[in-house]
């Protein structure tokens, strides 16, 4: 891919076929700088509707509806022939953005799998086997004659998943029951003689997965790419474009407290039995009670207090207080001070850290004597259900939030949490403790407002 | 295993075999089993070059396409006698392995994987570079144990194994066997008692040793049915409107039967009160389970077993067809939780699994760990499998021994071993032979192909 300066290049032949790209490979176009940086911001707005839509539990169906209308909004263009250009350009220019760090990554190849996959879906059958080809799957459908034979099987298994077999097209694949293991694991296929009956609807998956499979390796290569050649190279032109695309759109990252979420100490018992999500209060309430938190919840529950606004000196004096009635103060300040200043950034490398998203707290893994992670997620149900019965969710809120859990939605266990604890309904989904402690103290202050006026 | 209760007195009788053994047994009473008879076990019986070639999958150098690595690449580990544990044992050839397993003379010999090279070597490879120690091959095993069956059994518990549970075991044989063959498409399968309570499986094609974890794991998944824990009374649940054809099978053409025509009747399912209240959890529906409960709290006696006679009644009531599909279901899901296979699911799902050798010696009970033929697993009696003492004694009161002859051949291993010859073994290598020259004439003509301008 080229990219070049202002003046206007007419797009390469019209013999583009308006099907989904696979990427490959990265086109030989040529690219406006300005282009360049709309068209990855556009696709970004549809990545992170994306995530918000998943994050919210949306069903497959919904999920399609959702990604095709985003898709007519934000990726549309006046020139026809440039619709499937832009596509291309964006997503190359994406997996510059996100392929630097680990989290980045991995945030990228879900949404853009996600994205792939409802694509897919919405396609013609004709057009998914031309795509199945090209991704050069070569399986065989089978034939009537066979169909025939296995058609009572077929239809078991259709219904053993609760589905049926006409609402199909009746198209079969043939495939070596290797190649689809999550469908071998579900028994969600039929299985003879080593080969796999996987119905047009579960192709999808197989397809999906190979997408998946590679742009994994395409992102870590780019991101070599990027390190030893690109960044360097493009310093004053593509460099500062890729970086601070990277900070947008996925919310704030709450490094930066604004005002009015600022706390002091004297509050800050208050404000957490009022304004804390679970995962939170949970660790602020060990921390009173033990004295103390291991590693974990110390990072968990420090990076988000600094996000909440408080100052480095007022977190040193919080956390000095309580370990020190474990430990007493001169320890405190031996093993415990230096951490909390390196996590505002003021000891080696200067990194100021962020607080942990839903995301990272859900995907850690709390052992013995630990309080960090999602309560929703790794709590018991019986302690779920006096932890939240103490932050005062009724009985009736209590049953859908464990519904939720029980289908593993443990954000949107959390969104039904706060509706509840609020009294009020809550629209976007629950991606960060942070979040919920910002809207959380927006919604009470308004109501505060509404009191004296 | 470890932390298995004092048995010895069992054990004595385990190994005595029959009553007329009873006068031979002294020069030959020991505990468990010795290091003076395994040595000559591992001198006379231990049939060393049947495991070495089936360990060496046909590379035995006679065709330019074997690969002379092969059998040095696979891991074994002993077990001595001082519980010391030996891992990473390899072998360039027979006489290596044999002569080292007559030296050490280990209580048990585990198989491990092939991997990318040399055990011994594995030090030199570095993690994280391109040559990794790896597996590279790996038998695909199951390993099915009769203590895994204690909440549904009665006769027995822990260790001990006797006719009337063991029927479990044949059923599992049954059940998988048919599906590895039928459904997964392999046919190099070999069936393996495990000495004391259970059976274990090697599925030995090369479609099968190539799988990778995550296939593994698939296979064990699509036969997982059982799930239960402390928490729930149901510890099989069938959902959905239809079962998948494996399902279907295996019920209709082992499970039902032996559960209403033997397992009923010999473990008293529904005889006393504390057996019947077991059943009587799994079904959902008061008014049900309290009809019942009442035409049997008065014990009748009547001249048809009276488990069969309350099992009948029991389906009647829940399968009329006014009943919703789930209570229906309920018989089914019944006759699963008590019969279907339970499997170790971690020992299929890693390719570096440990698992014990064929023809090893139990430690505890003495008794050789033969093959069992799937075809007539109904007739395997484990308390008659042969013992190292009856064996050893066979030894040396048999006639003169011809030169040339076989020793195995006198004694009650004969037909064991004859029986890994011809139905496994045999199979097994020209299959292999086959693989071999096929793929070694597709490189031929691969490279002959490259040739051409």
């Amino acid at each position: 891919m080229e990219v070049v300066r202002s003046h206007r290049k007419p797009a390469e032949a019209d013999d583009v076929v308006p099907t989904l790209p696979l990427y490959l490979s990265a086109p030989a176009l040529q690219v406006r700088l300005e282009d360049f940086e709309l068209y990855a911001v556009d696709r970004l707005r549809v990545l992170k509707e994306i995530s918000d839509g998943l994050s919210r539990g949306k069903k497959s169906d919904e999920m399609e509806k959702l990604v095709r209308e985003l898709w007519k909004l934000h990726m549309s263009h006046p020139h026809a022939s440039e619709v499937v250009n832009k596509d291309i350009i964006s997503h190359f220019v994406l997996r510059l953005v996100y392929c630097r760090t680990e989290e980045l990554r991995k945030w990228f190849l879900s949404m853009e799998t996600s994205l792939f996959r409802y694509r897919f879906r919405s396609e013609t059958h004709e057009a998914q086997r031309a795509l199945m080809a090209e991704f050069h799957l070569p399986y065989k459908t089978v034939t009537s004659a066979e169909f025939e034979n296995v058609k009572d099987k077929l239809s078991q298994v259709a219904r053993s998943t609760g589905q049926s077999l006409s609402s199909g097209d009746g198209i079969f694949y043939k495939v070596p029951f290797e190649e689809v293991p999550e469908l071998v694991a579900g028994r969600r296929v039929y299985i003879q003689k080593g080969q796999a009956y996987v119905a047009m609807n579960q192709v999808v998956s197989l397809v999906v997965t190979q997408f998946r499979f590679l742009l994994s390796k395409a992102l870590v290569l780019t991101n070599r790419k990027w390190t030893t050649m690109i960044r360097e190279q493009e310093k004053d032109r593509l460099t500062p474009l890729v970086e601070s695309l990277s900070l947008s759109y996925l919310g704030p990252d709450y490094s930066q407290p604004r005002e009015f979420t600022e706390i002091s100490l004297k509050d800050i018992d208050q404000v957490a039995k009022s304004s804390f999500p679970l995962c939170m209060r949970h660790l602020f309430e060990k921390l009173r009670e033990d004295h103390h938190l291991k590693h974990g919840g110390r990072m968990q529950l420090g990076l988000f207090l600094k996000g909440v606004g408080l100052k480095l000196d007022d977190a040193l004096a919080f956390w000095k207080a309580e370990f020190s009635r474990k430990f007493g103060a001169e320890r405190f300040d031996k093993e415990y001070a230096y951490s909390i200043r390196h996590n505002y950034g003021k000891e080696g490398k200067r990194t100021d850290y962020t607080p942990y998203s839903c995301q990272k707290i859900i995907s850690s893994m709390p052992g013995v004597g630990d309080h960090h992670g999602c309560p929703y997620r790794h709590f018991s149900e019986e302690n779920l259900r006096a932890a939240l019965g103490r932050m005062g969710v009724g009985s009736r809120a209590l049953e859908d939030v464990m519904e939720k859990v029980r289908n593993k939605h443990y954000q949107l266990a959390c969104t039904l949490t706060f509706e509840a604890v609020h009294g009020t309904s809550y629209d976007a989904g629950i991606n960060h403790p942070n979040q919920y402690f910002s809207d959380s103290k927006k919604t009470l202050e308004s109501r505060n407002n509404a009191n004296i006026a | 295993m470890a932390g298995e209760g004092a048995e010895n007195g069992r054990d004595d009788m385990i190994i005595d075999g029959s009553g007329a053994d009873q006068q031979r047994q002294n020069n030959l009473i020991f505990d468990g089993v010795n290091v003076n008879y395994l040595k000559l076990y591992y001198g006379k019986l231990f049939p060393h070059a049947d495991v070495f070639k089936w360990m060496s999958y046909g590379n035995d150098g006679k065709h330019p396409g074997c690969d002379h690595s092969y059998f040095g690449r696979r891991e074994f580990s002993f077990t001595l006698d001082n519980d010391i544990y030996l891992r990473f044992q390899s072998f360039s050839g027979l006489s290596e392995m044999e002569n080292s397993i007559r030296e050490k003379c280990p209580f048990k010999i585990d198989i491990g994987p092939v991997y990318s090279v040399d055990p011994a070597r594995r030090h030199a490879y570095a993690q994280g570079s391109d040559n990794v120690f790896t597996p590279v091959e790996r038998e695909l095993i199951f390993d099915i144990d009769m203590s895994d069956y204690d909440d549904v059994r009665y006769c027995c518990s822990g260790a001990d194994v006797c006719l009337d549970c063991w029927p479990l075991m044949t059923v599992a044989i049954k059940v998988l066997d048919s599906a590895l063959r039928d459904d997964f498409g392999f046919n190099h399968i070999l069936w393996v008692y495990s000495g004391r309570r259970g059976v274990h499986c090697w599925v030995c094609d090369g479609k099968a040793r190539r799988l990778n974890n995550e296939q593994r794991a698939a296979i064990a998944d699509y036969f997982r049915v059982y799930k239960g824990n402390e928490n729930s009374q149901k510890m099989v649940s069938l959902l959905g409107q239809a079962l998948h054809p494996f399902l279907v099978r295996a019920h209709n053409e082992v499970l039902k039967i032996f559960f209403e025509e033997k397992l009923l009747s010999t473990q008293n399912l529904l005889l006393d009160e504390d057996r019947y209240e077991k059943i009587l959890g799994m079904i959902p529906d008061e008014s049900i389970t309290s009809e019942l409960r009442g035409k049997w709290a008065d014990n009748r006696r009547s001249k048809e077993d009276i488990n069969v006679v309350r099992w009948q009644q029991l389906k009647h009531m829940l399968q009329s067809a006014k009943q919703k599909l789930q209570l229906r279901r309920c018989v089914e899901e019944i006759v699963f939780s008590f019969t279907y296979p339970r499997l170790d699911m971690e020992v299929s799902r890693h390719m570096n699994h440990l698992l014990k050798a064929p023809f090893c010696v139990h430690p505890k009970t003495g008794r050789v760990c033969i093959p069992i033929d799937p075809n007539c697993c109904e007739d395997f009696d484990p308390t008659a499998v042969p013992t190292l003492s009856k064996i050893l004694e066979e030894l040396n009161t048999e006639g003169s021994r011809k030169e040339g002859d076989n020793e195995w051949d006198r004694t009650s291993l004969g037909d064991p071993v004859r029986y890994f010859r011809s139905s496994f073994l045999q199979p097994l290598l020209k299959s292999c032979k086959e693989e071999i020259e096929s793929s070694y004439s597709a490189k031929l003509q691969e490279s002959k192909n490259s040739l051409n301008w």
